[in-house]
C-alpha cells in the first residue's frame, strides 16, 4: 500500500544543557535531593512557559537559557519514498546525529514522530562493541550481534567479510595487535555486510585511508544500487554527490532544504559557511583530541594583504594556517587540500614538501607558527573552492584535520579568454602561452612546383595576410 | 527504547518513533527476539573475563576457597558457630558458592548499563539485554566453583567420621530451582542499580557496600537456626536467606525443606525482579542521552 520508508512528522529532540551526548555530566544524589526541592516550582514556571511557548513563535528558538534546554531538532518532516538514497548534510551541531539517532531508535523524540517501514539497520560508528582482546574472528561474529545480524548471517558471510577487510592472515589475532588501519578495515567490513530494508549511514567513510575509503564508497553505492533505502550523512560533498539523488540541508536544528544533491550541496557550501575567508578554531573546540597540536586560524589573503572571501584568479592568492605547537612534534607536516565545490580534487600540499624546508623542520619546536603558500596567479578558473587543513606526521599520527575548513571564491574576471562570456570546463585556468606562426614554407613549398590543381584553397591561406 | 508500536502487515514492519511518558509495557518479545545478542555478550564476557591473568579460571576457585578457609578457622573454630551438624567447611562453602554467584551478578549488573554505554549510544537493542547477559555469565564460575564442592563431599565421605557423611538425597534435583532463584534475585537488584546508575554514579560506591552488608544478613558464616523463631519470616524477607538454606536443603539433606522461608523468599525476590524491570524500562528512554 504505501512506498514510502521513513515519514517524519514535526520531529524534535530536547537535550537539557550539560546533558547532550558531547557535554557528559553526572548526576550525584546530592544534586537530585537539592533539585526535588525546587522541583514544584521549577515544574510550575516550565509548565507556565510552555503553554506559552505553544501559542507563540518561540518555536524557532534553538537555545533557551531560561529553562536550560537546547533543541537539536526542531520541526523536522520529510517523506523517503522506498529504494531512495537520501544524503544529509550540515555543520557540526546541525543535529545530523541527532535525527540518525532518532530514526536508528537509540534516542528518542520529545515531540513529533517518525515513522519507519522496515527493518532499520544503523551504523552511526564502525566497530560498535569490539572488544581489544577478542580476536577478528570473534569479533565479527560479536559486532555482528551488536549490529541485528542472525548468528547463521554472519556465517554465511564470514569470508566475504573477511576477504572485505584483507585480514586474512591475521583473523585469530586479538584485534588490540591491530594496525589502527586494519581495525577500521574489519570494524567497517563487518558493517558493510548488514542487510537491512534501511540502512541509516553516519559519517562512516571518513575512516582508513585514502584506498579503503575509495573502497568503502564503492560498497556504500552497490548498497544504493541494490534499491535499499538508505539515509546517508557526510561531510564529503563528493561522496553525497556521488551516492544520493537528494539532499537535505539541515543548519541548527532545523531543515532548511530540501533539493536535488548538487543544488543542495552548492547552497550549503554557500550559505554554511559565513566565515569571511578566515576560519578559526576556538581552543576548546579541538585542544583535546589534537594536543599537542592547536589550530588556530586559516586565512586567505589577497595581493594586498587583506583578508578575503573573493580573490581574482588573475592575482595570487595567498593561504596561511596559524597554529602553536605545546609539545615539540618531530616530523611535522600541515597542509592543505583545495578540492572544488563538486568534491573534485584539486591539489595538495604540505610546508614541508620542499626538501630544504624538510630538512630544517625536521622536528618543530613548542611555538607560535604561521605556515604560508601562494597559489600562484592565474592557476584556478572561477567558482567555489573548498579548503581543507591537515597537519600530520607522514605514517605516525593525524593531528588535526578539517576536510572543509574553509570555502571561498575565485573570481575571473581579466582572466584569459574573458572577452568571450562562456563559463570554461576545468579547474584551473593557466595563462598558457600561446603562439600563432604563420607557416610560410609550406607555402613556398606549394607555389614553385605544381600549379595549382584547385584555385581556390591554397589561395585562400593567404588572406589572412 | 522509544516507545514503539510494531504492526507486521504483508510482512512490512511498521515502527512508530514517538515520545513515550510514565510507565511502559515491557516488551519481553523483543528481548526473546534479541537472544543471540544476549549469548554473544554472555561469550564475549567469559572469553575475556580471565584474559591476560597468570591464574586464569583457577580464580572462580581460588575466590570462595579461601573465603571459606578463612570462615572456618575464625568462625567455625575459634568462634564455635554451630553449622547444623555438617563439618563446618562443606556448610560454609555451600553458603558462599550461591552467595559468590548472586554477588558478582549482582554487581555486574549494576555496573552493566555504564560499562557498555558506547554500545548504548550508538545502536539500538532492547537494554534489558545487558544486564541479562551480565548475570548470566556468573554461572560459569560457578559452576568452575562447583566442582570444588563436589571434591570437598567426596573427601568428607571417605574420612572415618561417620558424623561428617554427606549423602545426597532426590532433594538435589531442586538445585536448579535454588540457583534461578539466585539470578532472579540478583537480576531484579541489579536492574534497579544499573538503571540508577546511568544517572546517579553514586551507584558505583553502594555496590561493595551492599554486598558486603548483605553478606551479613545472610546466612553463610552461621545457620539461619541461630535466628529466633518468631524472627524468621523477617530474616527470609531477604530472598538469599531462601537460596543458601534451599541450597544447604538440596545438597546437605540438612533439617527439612525450609518451605514457609523459601515462599517469603521467592515472593520477595520476584516482586523485586518485577519492579526491576519496569523501573528500568521507564529509565531505558533516557539512558543514551544521559549515560
Amino acid at each position: 500500500m504505501s512506498d514510502i520508508a521513513i515519514r517524519v512528522e514535526d520531529l524534535g529532540k530536547q537535550y537539557k544543557i550539560g546533558m547532550g551526548p558531547s557535554n557528559i555530566h553526572y548526576h550525584t544524589l546530592r544534586d537530585t535531593i537539592a533539585d526535588t526541592a525546587s522541583a514544584p516550582f521549577k515544574s510550575l514556571s516550565s509548565r507556565f512557559h510552555a503553554s506559552k511557548r505553544k501559542g507563540g513563535d518561540q518555536k524557532t528558538t534553538k537555545k533557551d537559557p531560561q529553562h536550560g534546554v537546547i533543541w537539536a531538532l526542531r520541526d523536522i518532516s520529510f517523506d523517503l519514498r522506498k529504494g531512495k538514497v537520501l544524503g544529509v548534510i550540515g555543520r557540526n551541531g546541525a543535529g545530523k546525529s541527532t535525527l540518525l539517532k532518532i530514526l536508528s531508535r537509540v534516542t528518542e523524540p520529545t515531540e513529533g514522530y517518525a515513522e519507519i517501514h522496515g527493518r532499520v539497520g544503523s551504523l552511526l560508528e564502525v566497530g560498535t562493541g569490539f572488544h581489544p582482546e577478542l580476536t577478528g574472528r570473534e569479533n565479527i561474529y560479536l559486532n555482528g550481534a551488536i549490529l541485528g545480524m542472525k548468528r547463521l548471517e554472519i556465517e554465511s558471510k564470514f569470508d566475504e567479510i573477511v576477504a572485505f577487510a584483507e585480514v586474512e592472515k591475521f583473523i585469530d589475532t586479538p584485534v588490540k595487535r591491530y594496525s589502527s588501519g586494519m581495525y577500521l578495515r574489519l570494524a567497517f567490513a563487518v558493517a558493510a555486510h548488514l542487510e537491512p530494508e534501511i540502512l541509516v549511514v553516519d559519517e562512516v567513510l571518513a575512516v582508513g585511508d585514502a584506498e579503503f575509503q575509495r573502497k568503502c564508497l564503492g560498497k556504500m553505492s552497490d548498497v544504493a544500487e541494490e534499491g535499499r533505502t538508505v539515509l546517508f550523512v557526510s561531510h564529503n560533498m563528493s561522496a553525497i554527490l556521488r551516492l544520493t539523488e537528494e539532499t537535505i540541508v539541515l543548519d541548527k536544528g532545523k531543515m532548511e532544504l530540501r533539493a536535488p544533491s548538487s543544488k543542495a550541496v552548492d547552497y550549503y557550501l554557500s550559505s554554511g559557511f559565513s566565515q569571511v575567508g578566515e576560519r578559526v578554531w576556538a581552543k576548546d573546540e579541538t585542544s583535546v583530541a589534537t594536543a599537542p597540536f592547536h589550530p588556530s586560524s586559516l586565512r586567505i589573503v589577497d595581493r594586498f594583504g587583506r583578508v578575503a572571501n573573493t580573490v581574482r584568479s588573475t592575482e595570487p592568492i595567498t593561504i596561511e594556517m596559524h597554529y602553536s605547537l605545546e609539545a615539540p612534534i618531530t616530523g611535522l607536516r600541515v597542509g592543505i587540500y583545495l578540492t572544488s565545490a563538486k568534491g573534485e580534487h584539486v591539489f595538495t600540499s604540505f610546508d614541508t614538501d620542499d626538501s630544504d624546508l624538510y630538512d630544517r623542520f625536521r622536528v618543530r619546536q613548542i611555538g607560535e607558527y604561521v605556515s604560508r603558500c601562494v597559489i600562484p596567479a592565474d592557476l584556478l578558473n572561477e567558482g567555489r573552492y573548498i579548503l581543507g587543513v591537515n597537519a600530520s606526521a607522514f605514517r605516525i599520527m593525524r593531528y588535526f584535520q578539517d576536510e572543509q575548513a574553509l570555502t571561498f571564491t575565485v573570481d575571473a574576471s581579466g582572466a584569459p579568454g574573458t572577452q568571450w562570456s562562456e563559463a570554461r570546463l576545468g579547474l584551473i585556468r593557466p595563462r598558457l602561452e600561446w603562439r600563432i606562426e604563420q607557416d610560410h614554407a609550406k607555402v613556398r613549398v606549394l607555389t614553385p612546383g605544381v600549379p595549382p590543381i584547385l584555385d581556390g584553397q591554397p589561395s585562400g591561406e593567404y588572406d589572412h595576410d | 527504547m522509544a516507545q514503539t508500536e510494531i504492526s507486521t502487515t504483508q510482512q512490512e514492519e511498521v515502527i512508530r518513533l514517538q515520545p513515550s511518558r510514565g510507565w511502559t509495557a515491557l516488551n519481553l518479545p523483543e528481548v526473546w527476539r534479541y537472544r543471540e545478542l544476549v549469548y554473544f555478550l554472555i561469550w564475549r564476557d567469559i572469553k575475556v573475563r580471565y584474559k591476560q591473568t597468570a591464574l586464569g579460571a583457577a580464580w572462580a576457585i581460588i575466590q570462595p576457597f579461601f573465603t571459606m578457609v578463612v570462615f572456618t578457622i575464625f568462625f567455625g573454630k575459634l568462634a564455635g558457630v554451630p553449622s547444623d551438624g555438617v563439618p563446618y567447611p562443606i556448610f560454609s562453602y555451600t553458603g558462599l558458592l550461591p552467595w559468590g554467584l548472586f554477588a558478582k551478578a549482582l554487581s555486574d549488573a549494576g555496573r552493566s548499563m555504564v560499562a557498555n554505554r558506547s554500545m548504548i549510544t550508538k545502536v539500538y537493542f532492547p537494554r534489558l539485554v545487558i544486564p541479562i547477559a551480565s548475570v548470566l555469565s556468573g554461572l560459569v564460575d560457578f559452576a568452575i566453583g562447583s566442582v570444588v564442592l563436589i571434591g570437598m563431599i567426596i573427601y568428607y565421605n571417605h574420612i572415618p567420621i561417620p558424623s561428617a557423611q554427606i549423602t545426597p538425597t532426590a532433594a538435589i534435583i531442586t538445585l536448579p530451582f535454588f540457583i534461578l532463584l539466585a539470578l532472579i534475585t540478583a537480576l531484579g537488584v541489579g536492574l534497579w542499580l544499573s538503571a540508577l546508575n546511568v544517572k546517579y554514579r553514586d551507584i558505583n560506591y553502594v555496590i561493595p557496600f551492599l554486598t558486603q552488608f548483605w553478606l551479613f544478613i545472610t546466612p553463610i558464616a552461621y545457620p539461619s537456626s541461630i535466628v529466633p523463631e518468631q524472627w524468621r519470616w523477617l530474616y527470609a524477607l531477604n530472598p538469599m536467606t531462601g537460596v543458601v538454606e534451599g541450597f544447604r536443603w538440596a545438597l546437605l539433606g540438612v533439617e527439612t525443606a525450609p518451605g514457609l522461608m523459601l515462599a517469603v523468599s521467592s515472593t520477595v525476590s520476584i516482586l523485586t525482579l518485577i519492579s526491576g524491570m519496569f523501573y528500568f524500562r521507564r529509565m531505558e528512554r533516557t539512558f543514551a542521552d544521559i549515560v
